[in-house]
């Protein structure tokens, strides 16, 4: 078969080779084509949604895109809303890829917040060049330890690590709750559930063009490739992903199997922890506040995270756009509510619905690409 | 500490808890057949905010607990259906596809309720059956009959649970796609409509869940659920994929949480202590894990699709 389909002026032949061709040329956009797609999908049901309210999807959508990417303002803010999920996305990767589930985003932000504002606290005087990368530090140290917690339970105790972070998460809420009802609050008439402003010393410098844009951006980024290296550049990464794609072969093989999932779930909750070091001292109030409930500090970034970690392919790298596409979308959220009175509940909605189209969608997209592929592989061997 | 010791603070402590366990025990029962079917849902969450809000305007516009009741169910019955296609039809991921539900639910019921109520109206919600002569027994009057009908009806699924997953053919062919799906297939098991319809069940609960919990407190606000969905996983894996084993993780942590309450009100523990003592159920599951090593695993084939070799 092989040897007799080169013949040029067999018709059929000429027929399967340019299908084959246009295939081929195809197959590599499937990858992409398919999940945006998906993800146009979800805009329209968004669109019938904001038409039930009364507003015009394309006003809604116009302002929603210059709200988050329209200005060097609005693209500073975007970042600066990209910033905890990029960190938590790399942090998702590191765990997903050694086949932990961490759910315990929010606790492991909260625990690095609490610990970043402590050693601010503590450090008062210690000059910003020092101070800044100390907080960032104690938010990887207090992330990285309650993330370490399931991970041993999980790896020494067999205690289901999705049980075991999500209790992790209500544990980091009401200990969040208690230290801001007193012993780390402004002391005052009225209390109220927030730090005093914390030490300028521990400002994340902003950096320049005169936006909100600070330094906490470089060290997401900074995270984003240490992720990468970790991953995939070294012998502890290669560790994990082994670990993650077969324990038991990894176990025969003399890896330290236990301590994987423990290190994972460590590093993973580091990742975290940065991001509430960031979420504190990048916050414009620099104050570590409670009020409102643990969600209203984290942002949901726990859970949001761990998306822009899936639309990055669980790649630490590809993370950061994903982030910077889901912050765009919260940020320019507030603008649409502002032109089209719709709450910016909305975007929090469609959000969800991207995910699930997406998600949705991919073996569509493995079935396309099997089609290409056989059509190809098929023409191919002429 | 003696006030707390007194027959009738006992009493209503633990009546308290049994309330309180109702939204767990319905929602980690069907997120428990659903995980023996071989999905997992972490949206739960995302679905008892749904019928939660299904409940609550349904109550509000018909004034008939009733029909929120009904309404709860049907909005668990959708989301089942759309979780069914998503995770056995287009073999979505499942941990993934369930915080997109958990996002649609947040934002979905928070955009609905600033739209069509805005400002919080309260309802007249679930009531305490009044069961004569039972409820006015001393003691046992007020723990076992003063419920409301869906704590009843909650309860009352522990045993029908058991019985549909170890005594029926339902329930052998929800445990055998879970476990072995090539297996059941080979016996002539359909796998996919089998997990479609514990999935639906599953969410079917959810939703009744979270229009118990707005039908409880008769109000509808953001985030009303605030991670009980999530505690409703969790409570699968403590109960071991076992009603009674779910049983006794929502008791625990309905009991707990209301011994808490009833501390913080009697003023035993104050102010900032009580935030503490609210960790208590979270880490008590942990604990009670770790000592009570369990060789149960989960289902062999839970997040795996299923698909026929060719």
């Amino acid at each position: 078969m092989a040897l007799t389909a080169p013949q040029a002026d067999d018709a059929d032949a000429s027929d399967d080779l340019a299908v084959s061709r246009l295939a081929r040329l195809m197959r590599p956009f499937v990858g992409v084509a398919v999940p945006a797609t998906a993800a146009i999908a979800a805009l329209l049901v968004g669109a019938v949604m904001l038409l039930s309210f009364g507003a015009n999807p394309l006003v809604a959508y116009g302002e929603l895109i210059t709200g988050a990417f329209g200005s060097a303002d609005n693209l500073a803010d975007t970042a600066v809303r990209a910033m905890p999920l990029a960190l938590v996305g790399v942090g998702i990767c590191i765990a997903f890829r050694t086949d932990v589930i961490n759910i315990g985003g929010e606790g492991q932000i909260i625990l690095g917040a609490i610990a970043a504002t402590v050693t601010s606290m503590a450090f008062d005087d210690v000059p910003r060049a020092l101070l800044v990368p100390m907080v960032i530090v104690a938010g990887a140290i207090g992330g990285g330890f309650w993330g370490a917690i399931p991970g041993a339970l999980k790896a020494y105790a067999g205690v289901n690590e999705i049980l075991s972070t999500i209790m992790m998460n209500l544990v980091a809420f009401h200990l969040l709750s208690f230290l801001l009802q007193d012993l780390l609050i402004e002391p005052g008439e009225i209390k109220i559930q927030q730090t005093r402003r914390l030490s300028p010393n521990a400002d994340l410098p902003l950096l320049p063009g005169g936006t909100r844009l600070h330094i906490g951006v470089l060290v997401a980024i900074l995270v984003a490739v240490l992720g990468y290296l970790l991953l995939f550049r070294s012998a502890l990464g290669m560790r994990l992903r082994a670990v993650g794609h077969n324990p038991d072969a990894s176990q025969y093989a003399g890896m330290a199997v236990r301590k994987s999932v423990t290190q994972a779930l460590a590093f993973s909750g580091a990742c975290c922890g940065i991001a509430g070091a960031v979420l504190v001292f990048g916050s414009e109030s620099h104050r570590l506040i409670g009020e409102g409930g643990a969600a209203a500090f984290t942002q949901n970034a726990g859970f949001n995270g761990i998306v822009a970690a899936l639309f990055g392919a669980l790649h630490p790298i590809f993370t950061v756009p994903a982030s910077f596409l889901f912050g765009g979308m919260l940020t320019g959220g507030s603008d649409m509510q502002r032109a089209t009175q719709v709450p910016a509940a909305l975007v929090v909605a469609l959000n969800g619905v991207v995910v699930v189209f997406v998600v949705g969608s991919l073996r569509l997209r493995d079935w396309l690409r099997t089609w290409a592929g056989e059509v190809s592989s098929y023409g191919g061997r002429a | 500490m003696s006030d707390f010791f007194t027959v009738s603070v006992l009493v209503a402590t633990l009546a308290s808890g049994i309330r309180l366990a109702t939204p767990f025990l319905l929602s980690a029962l069907g997120e428990t057949i659903g995980q023996r079917s071989g999905v997992l849902n972490l949206g739960v969450e995302g679905v008892m905010l749904i019928g939660a809000y299904a409940a609550y305007i349904t109550a509000l516009r018909t004034g008939s607990v009733f029909a929120g009741v009904l309404a709860a169910i049907g909005a668990g019955a959708l989301m089942g259906m759309v979780y069914a296609f998503i995770t056995v039809v287009m073999h979505a991921t499942q941990g993934i596809s369930g915080i997109g539900i958990f996002l649609f639910g947040l934002g979905f019921t928070d955009l609905l309720f600033r739209q069509q109520v805005g400002t919080p109206v309260p309802i007249d919600g679930l009531r305490g059956l009044d069961m004569g002569a039972l409820s006015d027994l001393p003691i046992v009057g007020e723990l076992l009959f003063s419920h409301n009908m869906l704590t009843y009806v909650a309860f009352a699924l522990v045993p029908v649970v058991w019985f549909a997953m170890n005594r029926t053919t339902f329930g052998l062919n929800v445990r055998a796609v879970g476990e072995t799906p090539e297996a059941a297939d080979t016996l002539g098991v359909r796998v996919n409509v089998v997990r479609t319809q514990a999935i639906i069940i599953g969410n079917v609960m959810a939703g009744l869940a979270g229009g118990t919990l707005a039908l409880d407190v008769g109000i509808f606000q953001q985030n009303l659920t605030s991670g009980q969905g999530f505690i409703a996983v969790a409570l699968v894996y403590f109960g071991a994929w076992r009603s009674s084993g779910v049983m006794a993780g929502g008791l625990l942590f309905g009991v707990v949480s209301s011994t808490v309450l009833q501390l913080k009100t009697l003023g035993i523990i104050v102010g900032a202590n009580s935030t503490i003592a609210a960790m208590a159920p979270a880490i008590l599951t942990i604990v009670v894990l770790v000592l009570v090593s369990r060789r149960i695993g989960a289902p062999s084939a839970l997040t795996v699709p299923f698909e026929r070799d060719n």
